[in-house]
């Protein structure tokens, strides 16, 4: 792995909140019918998973999980090493429907923000309801933060996770670095 | 000095100095204090210098509506902000202000000159004076209006502060809180919603701070609003926002508020943001903002002393400051007499209260009786006299519609009120309409566009129990459209102050209409003779009317001048106020900083770079930058000494001798899967691709409907059913969307999806004669040879132990590879080949070398070479259209008469007849080039370079007719005055025969 060059090499932010870039992440790009057994049945096969997530869900199962993306497109999560042989699991899973299965797991940059206003640091650029009763643990939002598209869920208590395109991954960490800044919460939704 | 102050009144601390300056005067007022309010305090009225006649104007109001006291404030460099109300600028310690649109100083003008020479600014004076001649503009005209036009001077250094930006989304945003608006938030925050309150001011209250003399619930005003703000404050569910302007309300129910952080601090905290924009996603709103006072028009009524009566009331009572000790007020409603009582009561010795109207309530006039006051009905004002300040009210009766003999009453203010005008500025934003209220001549709101309720004044409603049962209804009814129980409420109000008044246009007068200053717009200098003149000159219409005199065109939208200056339109056009319209009130609804809307848009964050996994190693060997799209990309790797000439040179040179090493990551891929793949991309493309083989690929022609080149790629076949496309950079998301789109709505019976791989893979081209020999070594699983990989050949396999798209392409005519790589191992491939490729001095090249390389070959670039209305014959490739296929994007209109026309613009090369001479890109091409000016041009250069390789210059160029003209010359004029000569040629400069792609 000492070739591995991630978005911008695992940095991290103290501030109000920290933001923390996430090591390597299998990340495979499903396209199907979602309503299909065959895409039930190759979201199991990667990540052994029961159930397809729903409109604005994830499903997550320790270092496994299976989002919603659009009504068509899930977003599989698996650890780094393993996205090859899930991609050929998913692949040879039995069913009928066609799907398209690629590794995008080098097309994003993945971060981690924790602390306790975590939510206020999204709310600044994301036009999203972030209260803890509309967006609370198995939610999802493909949405924007600043000016780049990001999907971000609940990881867990107080921290989120956010996935980005790699090449904006720079400009994604040091805009959660300022809009993480100490003392720059308006303390709204904590 | 402070003896205007009332201690007894107002709510500011005495107990808390604060000094001040204005134009370096040093002031003292009281915590609490704007500086409208401790200017006054110190019997200080005149406070700015109007923007066309330079008269001195005093302030009108005591809210965010002023259209006079417009200050400059500054914190040290960068920090100077023009055109700050001096009514909403709280004062602080060491805060320093200053007047504007003054010169020499406030008190003495030079370019009050403007204001004798009245008779040259009038209506439409900038359309019927800067008309003639022609040749004036430029240097004349437009350099003498920059030079007057604007109030306050631009600040001129980089704005250092912090503006922070927040989305928000909650149940009910009540806009306004006076006692409309905190009725509604607590109506709405006792049944549980999700409530957010916002007011302006830097306190909560509205017109209750502004009327201690009522009672609610048996207690005094201010303490009903103690305790009201107390239980909201406890709420949870409700946030209070002060200083915080609802700026604009946009669609479906999305509100900018703006809040100012710091500008009332003295200490500012470091790097504490100075404002902070809310945008707020409301389900419903509730707009309380109340109503706004109407100027008086009338001859002098500008002269600096004159002023709202509702100012007054709430400079005393707020501030507990008196505007004047010997105030007259003149009106036409019932709420200035209060006003004078207010005032009266405070100990001013209120000269006299002129009212226009016959009918005045009896309760009213015994009130005043019983304080001394002499009351004047039936009467109307001609004149002011005082230059700086107010001296006395010239008055007259009028009677049978005649105005009478005319007499002075002395005075130290007049204190006017001709009605109000229900603030509906941000339901106007959400094209509610407005309907006509014939009896109150006020516009009141129609029908609604979006989920908002509107509350109090803004209905017309006149009084504090009205407005807060209205504001418990507003509340209740958004409660209860979100689905949930609303309580109820009633407040027991006791010494309300209701009141009725008239709406009139400007007041009659016994003097010569023409010689009349009576200003309908302070802040324009508009009077109401330019209305007539506009009325008279043709202007039917409020909008034309606005337009010719600049009535409500300032910076405060009118707030104060649109209802007089339609009413007195009207007036002169004979019509109703609706017949004759209303202009639109726009966002923001009070003057906003740019850096409020910048957020954090600047700096690092003003636009998004995208930087590819090689960004760094080129940064490290001192790459020059250009950006392409959004994507920074290396454009040359100069060695010391070098400019871009000699690197590019250098580059060319090496990649042709031997091997060259390029970033091609910014290239847009994108993966088509599915069993109707092939027929998907020969639906998209106009190549045939059944026939192309797994394992080759082709280049790709994708055009719009109209027949026109969108974009093209190098496309690849991986397997049966799955295609690598590659698009150019700035193409990638446009194609894909373009895909997307004729897939899930054209032919949405193809088993076919697709998605981005941009990001996913690192792609790093080598071309040179040492290509293959640098690259062998490192593939597994993979036959490269010549024979086994021809050019136009792609293989799934490992390159330096990385999975591997390997693709045998070239873009520069040489040997050429392109290496895609999973993102994260791109860098690390591209060390591993510039370390192996020392030993064929493999040299690393930008942007500039590949397109000089790709020129030499004749090879296009979608958006330079083409630009949207050349068809691929045009280009010259028209070889890329598959003659058998039954159809694909764009088929039909190739054959449309205009796209098979001879004279179309076509790409040639050219090549000049001195080949030191490089064209300028985007130069026009003539035919002749002495003939006389404009001429006749026949086409433009695309693509212009310093070949090294050929040892000359070389250009391509779009030309009428051009491939039917081989070796005729052209002309291409340049600015010193003469023409470069050149020669039309193919676009293919070097090796047309391809040989050396053939390297064994």
């Amino acid at each position: 792995m000492a070739d591995a060059v991630s978005a911008v090499g695992g940095a991290e932010f103290r501030g109000a909140v920290t933001v923390r870039e996430v090591g390597p992440t299998g990340m495979i790009t499903l396209r199907g019918d979602l309503g299909s057994d065959a895409v039930a049945k190759a979201v199991k096969a990667a990540t052994g998973l029961g159930a397809v997530p729903g409109e604005r869900e994830i499903g997550l199962d320790g270092d496994k999980g299976a989002a919603w993306m659009s009504p068509d497109e899930l977003l599989i999560l698996v650890p780094y090493a393993e996205a090859e042989k899930a991609v050929t699991a998913m692949e040879k899973a039995p069913g009928k429907a066609h799907a398209l299965v690629v590794n995008v797991s080098d097309a994003r940059a993945h971060f981690r923000i924790s602390g306790a206003g975590v939510r206020e640091v999204l709310a600044k650029g994301a036009p999203v309801d972030l209260s803890p009763d509309a967006f609370g643990a198995g939610t999802i939002r493909r949405s924007r933060v600043g000016q780049v598209a990001a999907a971000f869920w609940l990881s867990d208590t107080d921290c989120f996770d956010l996935v980005c395109f790699r090449s904006v991954g720079e400009y994604m960490f040091t805009w959660l670095s300022t809009a993480g800044a100490k003392d720059s919460l308006p303390g709204y939704l904590s | 000095m402070t003896d205007f102050r009332v201690k007894s009144r107002g709510r500011v601390n005495t107990d808390k100095p604060v000094k001040f300056t204005f134009d370096d005067q040093i002031y003292e007022g009281f915590e609490g204090d704007t500086v409208a309010s401790a200017l006054l305090a110190d019997g200080v009225h005149l406070m700015g210098r109007s923007f066309k006649y330079h008269r001195p104007r005093g302030v009108v109001t005591a809210s965010s509506e002023e259209p006079n006291a417009l200050i400059g404030t500054t914190r040290g460099r960068g920090r100077f902000e023009p055109n700050t109300r001096a009514t909403m600028q709280e004062i602080y310690p060491g805060l320093k202000t200053e007047s504007q649109n003054k010169w020499p100083s406030l008190k003495f003008d030079l370019g009050a000159i403007n204001d004798r020479l009245y008779m040259l600014f009038s209506a439409g004076f900038y359309y019927k004076t800067f008309m003639w001649p022609r040749s004036f503009w430029d240097s004349v005209y437009e350099p003498f209006i920059r030079k007057a036009a604007g109030l306050g001077k631009a600040p001129t250094h980089v704005d250092p502060d912090n503006y922070a930006s927040r989305y928000l989304h909650c149940d009910v945003l009540v806009v306004g809180s006076g006692p409309s608006g905190i009725a509604a938030a607590l109506a709405a925050g006792r049944a549980g919603s999700k409530v957010v309150l916002v007011d302006e001011n830097s306190e909560m209250g509205g017109t209750l701070l502004s009327e201690p003399t009522v009672s609610i619930d048996g207690q005094p005003a201010w303490s009903w609003l103690e305790g009201a703000m107390r239980e909201l404050d406890r709420l949870s569910n409700v946030r209070l926002m002060t200083r915080t302007t609802a700026i604009g309300y946009y669609h479906q129910n999305m509100i900018g508020l703006v809040q100012k952080l710091t500008d009332h601090l003295g200490d500012v905290p470091e790097g504490a943001p100075r404002e902070r924009m809310w945008r707020v996603r409301a389900h419903e709103v509730v707009l309380a903002q109340g109503a706004i006072e109407r100027p008086m028009v009338f001859h002098g009524n500008d002269t600096p002393g004159v002023m709202m009566a509702g100012a007054a009331q709430t400079f005393l009572n707020r501030f507990g400051v008196l505007v004047g000790k010997e105030p007259v007020v003149l009106t036409s409603h019932d709420s200035a007499w209060y006003s004078a009582f207010d005032m009266a009561d405070a100990g001013a010795k209120v000269v006299a209260i002129v009212d226009t109207r016959d009918d005045v309530p009896q309760d009213l006039q015994d009130q005043a009786k019983t304080r001394g006051i002499k009351t004047y009905l039936g009467y109307t004002a001609t004149g002011t006299k005082g230059r700086l300040r107010v001296k006395a009210l010239r008055v007259n009766p009028v009677r049978d519609g005649k105005v009478g003999a005319a007499h002075l009453l002395p005075c130290d203010a007049v204190l006017v009120c001709g009605g109000w005008t229900p603030s509906l500025h941000l339901f106007s934003h959400t094209k509610g309409s407005l309907e006509w209220d014939a009896e109150a001549k006020v516009y009141l709101p129609g029908y609604k566009t979006e989920a908002v309720h509107i509350a109090g004044a803004g209905r017309g409603l006149w009084g504090i129990a009205s407005a807060l049962e209205d504001g418990t209804r507003a509340g209740a009814d958004a409660v209860r459209s979100l689905g949930s129980k609303a309580g109820t409420a009633t407040y027991a109000v006791t010494n309300d102050r209701t009141g009725t008044g008239i709406t009139q246009k400007e007041l009659p007068t016994d003097r010569s209409p023409g010689k009349a200053k009576a200003f309908v717009d302070f802040q324009n200098d508009v009077t109401a003779k330019d209305i007539r003149l506009a009325v008279r000159e043709g202007m039917k219409s409020i909008e034309h009317v606005k337009r010719y005199t600049t009535n409500g065109m300032a910076t405060d939208q009118g707030k104060l001048s649109n209802m007089n200056g339609l009413t007195i339109a009207a007036d002169a056009l004979n019509k109703e106020a609706p017949q004759v319209g209303l202009t639109t009130f726009r966002p923001p609804y009070t003057p906003t900083t740019f850096g409020a809307f910048a957020g954090y848009h600047k700096g690092a964050h003003f636009e998004v770079t995208r930087k590819t996994p090689i960004d760094a190693w080129a940064e490290e060997h001192g790459a020059e930058f250009e950006p392409v799209a959004l994507w920074r990309r290396a454009l040359f790797f100069p060695q010391a000494g070098e400019d871009m000439h000699k690197a590019v040179a250098r580059e060319c040179k090496a990649t042709r001798k031997s091997l060259g090493i390029f970033d091609a990551s910014t290239l847009g891929k994108i993966e088509v899967s599915g069993p109707d793949a092939v027929e998907f991309m020969n639906r998209m493309y106009t190549n045939p691709w059944t026939k192309l083989g797994v394992g080759r690929c082709r280049y790709g022609l994708l055009l719009g409907e109209d027949g026109f080149i969108r974009d093209d790629g190098v496309i690849g076949r991986i397997r049966d059913d799955l295609f690598h496309v590659t698009t150019t950079t700035g193409g990638a998301a446009r194609v894909l969307n373009m895909m997307e789109d004729y897939l899930q709505t054209e032919w949405p019976e193809l088993k076919v999806w697709l998605t981005s791989t941009t990001e996913e893979w690192a792609t790093i081209a080598l071309n040179g004669p040492n290509a293959r020999k640098l690259l062998e070594p490192f593939v597994e699983g993979a036959d490269i040879s010549a024979d086994a990989m021809p050019h136009m050949s792609v293989a799934e396999c490992t390159v330096a132990g990385f999975r591997s798209r390997l693709f045998r392409i070239s873009f520069t005519g040489e040997l050429g590879f392109e290496i895609n790589v999973p993102a994260r191992y791109g860098k690390a491939l591209w060390e591993k080949l510039w370390e192996a490729g020392q030993k064929y001095d493999i040299c690393p090249y930008g942007t500039e070398t590949m397109h000089v390389l790709r020129a030499e070959k004749g090879f296009i670039i979608v958006g330079q070479d083409t630009d949207g209305t050349m068809t691929p014959q045009d280009a010259g490739i028209g070889w890329a259209i598959g003659k058998k296929k039954l159809d694909f994007v764009g088929k039909r209109s190739l054959d449309r008469p205009d796209l098979v026309a001879p004279g179309r613009k076509q790409l040639v090369g050219l090549l000049t007849d001195d080949p030191k001479v490089v064209l300028t890109e985007g130069a026009q091409i003539v035919d002749d080039p002495k003939q006389a000016k404009t001429m006749k041009m026949i086409g433009h250069v695309t693509s212009s370079y310093w070949s090294e390789t050929l040892g000359r210059s070389i250009a391509m160029a779009v030309v009428e007719g051009g491939i039917e003209r081989m070796n005729d010359t052209l002309h291409i004029p340049t600015e010193k005055g003469d023409a470069v000569t050149a020669k039309v040629t193919g676009t293919v400069f070097y090796d047309p025969a391809g040989d050396r792609l053939k390297v064994e």
